[in-house]
């Protein structure tokens, strides 16, 4: 009786899970096929129908090219590698200062990185706008760069959080040796702190490649689209060339998942430790 | 150089050095925006003329008297339903996956994956997926439910339950690995010593799981509200607001950029703030509570 029950379990357990798998999956597999379908056969095929052609990349081509993808990639690989480089070093920095020392309005410090927290960036965006705008930097890629840069938060959190794990004595210890507070951060901490900064990097990295409302506002000019505005664009003159549409979406989509592959275990960790938190 | 100065002259050098940048950004790009959207929310500046006047109270007025601006809030209540949905697939899955499963690896991944997708990508997966013939109409055909298909993106009716229902895709692996990763930390021992009192999935599930991981759930609802008072991605991409999918934001950025009504549109992100503001300390308020 209680095996019965248990195979019983164990059957919808898998159900589920197929199907959990199945609505994540179909939405993709279909823009898939439906990429490398030629224009007539995208409008005589049903959307579950495969591709005759398994090798028809000539929408990727066409989208590639006319869409300047490359264009996109480079600036948001620019965008990026600026941004993490840079929130990197920022919040390790401040993080080292809030949990090393005490001082007079350390306290005071910390309490306005918290409160920050509560404010959605989404909600004043426009207020933000024009702080950019009377900075010159509307249409540059500086802007999205010092905006991902100066609303981290999470990344003070995830090395704040780190830095406790870190005994002081090390510090100490170093101090006796007579290194300078310099060389304990770059040479000591910054190692140690090599868990954390991959976390920072994956979670600000997948928001930075992911997000479209900041380069679609800050950056409206035509060469500095990045990938995401890259894609937008073909909503409008591709209306009637899904499966070229189809192409863009996977040449967006192939570098994450590519990257997921090869990093699966480092990003489950940093989403587990940096959200939460 | 440095190395040759005291210590306490050294830590008063990394102190300033090591915090200039980080204050300056958090002032100009986190309390400077809040302190000039509130300045320019009584005024009627149209965003780029020299000029403008104070106005009072009359940008708040009219959200709250004028329906085509306090609407979309009836919107965020299709995101927010949405959100219980999706916490609690993401529950289910995580509680099964973090006991022995086949494949369990392959499952986690795509279960995940679509969070970490393009927002611009997810919303044109989906005009493909809820387009006429499109996915969905094909996928009811072939379960014999064909009758059911409609204008999902058509239909004001229907399309806040379609677009939520992206949302729910794109964001429930996030909520997944989270509870997941809270799930997994929970020591083996509990479950073995539970296994020998007999207790069933079920009674694991409700008097270990669900206890060790209420903070978290508590956490994911307050960014459950904020987060569907702030939509914007997927509607803007998919309809740009059309057929009653106006949501907040959207309208935000319409008012300002669009219509160049800075003041007013200063005036509905202040609303916005306010409200996201009040459901996070109402919801830390309730969670210091509870211990």
């Amino acid at each position: 009786m209680y095996r019965l029950k248990y195979a019983a379990g164990s059957t919808f357990k898998y159900i589920t899970l197929i199907l959990g798998a199945f609505a994540a999956l179909i939405p993709i597999i279909v823009v898939f096929f439906s990429s490398l379908k030629t224009n007539a056969e995208y409008g005589a095929t049903s959307p579950l129908d495969p591709p005759q052609n398994w090798m028809n990349f000539s929408n990727y081509t066409k989208a590639f090219v006319d869409g300047k993808m490359l264009l996109g990639f480079g600036n948001t690989l620019f965008i990026l590698a600026i941004s993490i480089i840079g929130a990197t070093l920022i919040g390790s920095m401040i993080a080292y200062v809030l949990s090393r020392f005490k001082f007079r309005g350390s306290k005071l410090l910390m309490g306005a990185f918290l409160l920050a927290t509560l404010i959605p960036s989404v909600t004043t965006q426009v207020a933000t706008f024009r702080i950019i705008d009377t900075l010159d930097l509307v249409n540059t890629r500086f802007a999205p760069i010092i905006l991902y840069l100066g609303t981290d938060i999470i990344a003070v959190y995830i090395f704040l959080q780190f830095l406790d794990t870190i005994s002081e004595s090390l510090d100490e210890s170093a101090m006796l040796d007579g290194a300078s507070y310099i060389t304990i951060f770059f040479k000591i901490v910054l190692p140690l702190l090599a868990p954390a900064i991959v976390t920072v990097i994956i979670v600000k990295g997948v928001n930075i490649y992911n997000d479209f409302y900041t380069p679609f506002l800050y950056m409206p000019g035509e060469n500095l689209q990045v990938i995401s505005t890259a894609l937008f664009k073909f909503k409008g003159p591709y209306g009637s060339q899904w499966e070229v549409i189809c192409a863009a979406i996977m040449i967006t989509i192939i570098p994450i998942l590519v990257a997921f592959i090869a990093l699966q275990k480092y990003i489950y960790n940093g989403f587990a430790q940096g959200s939460v938190k | 150089m440095f190395a040759n100065l005291s210590y306490k002259t050294q830590r008063r050098i990394i102190i300033i050095a090591f915090s200039l940048i980080p204050v300056v950004l958090l002032f100009t790009f986190a309390y400077l925006p809040v302190f000039n959207m509130f300045k320019y929310s009584f005024t009627n500046w149209n965003g780029y003329s020299k000029s403008f006047d104070y106005v009072g109270f009359e940008n708040y007025q009219t959200i709250f008297t004028n329906p085509k601006y306090f609407s979309v809030f009836k919107v965020s209540l299709y995101y927010f339903g949405a959100t219980f949905v999706q916490m609690g697939l993401a529950l289910y899955f995580a509680t099964i996956l973090s006991f022995n499963v086949r494949f369990k690896n392959f499952f986690k991944g795509v279960l995940f994956f679509p969070y970490l997708l393009n927002g611009v990508a997810i919303g044109f997966i989906f005009l493909v997926f809820f387009r006429p013939d499109g996915t969905l109409d094909t996928l009811l055909q072939v379960i014999g439910l064909g009758h059911l298909s409609q204008g999902w993106l058509l239909n004001p009716n229907i399309i806040n339950i379609s677009l939520a229902g992206a949302s729910l895709w794109r964001y429930m692996g996030f909520n997944f690995i989270i509870f997941l990763g809270a799930i997994s930390s929970i020591g083996k021992d509990i479950y073995e010593a539970a296994d020998i009192d007999g207790a069933n999935r079920w009674h694991q599930f409700r008097h270990i799981i669900l206890p060790s991981i209420k903070r978290i759930l508590q956490l994911n609802l307050i960014l459950a509200i904020s987060g569907a008072i702030s939509a914007f991605d997927i509607p803007y991409i998919m309809t740009g607001g059309s057929n009653g999918s106006n949501t907040f934001v959207i309208q935000t950025v319409d008012v300002a950029f669009k219509y160049s009504k800075l003041g007013l549109a200063s005036a509905m992100a202040v609303v916005l703030l306010i409200i996201v503001i009040l459901v996070t300390l109402l919801q830390r308020v309730l969670i210091k509570g509870d211990d």
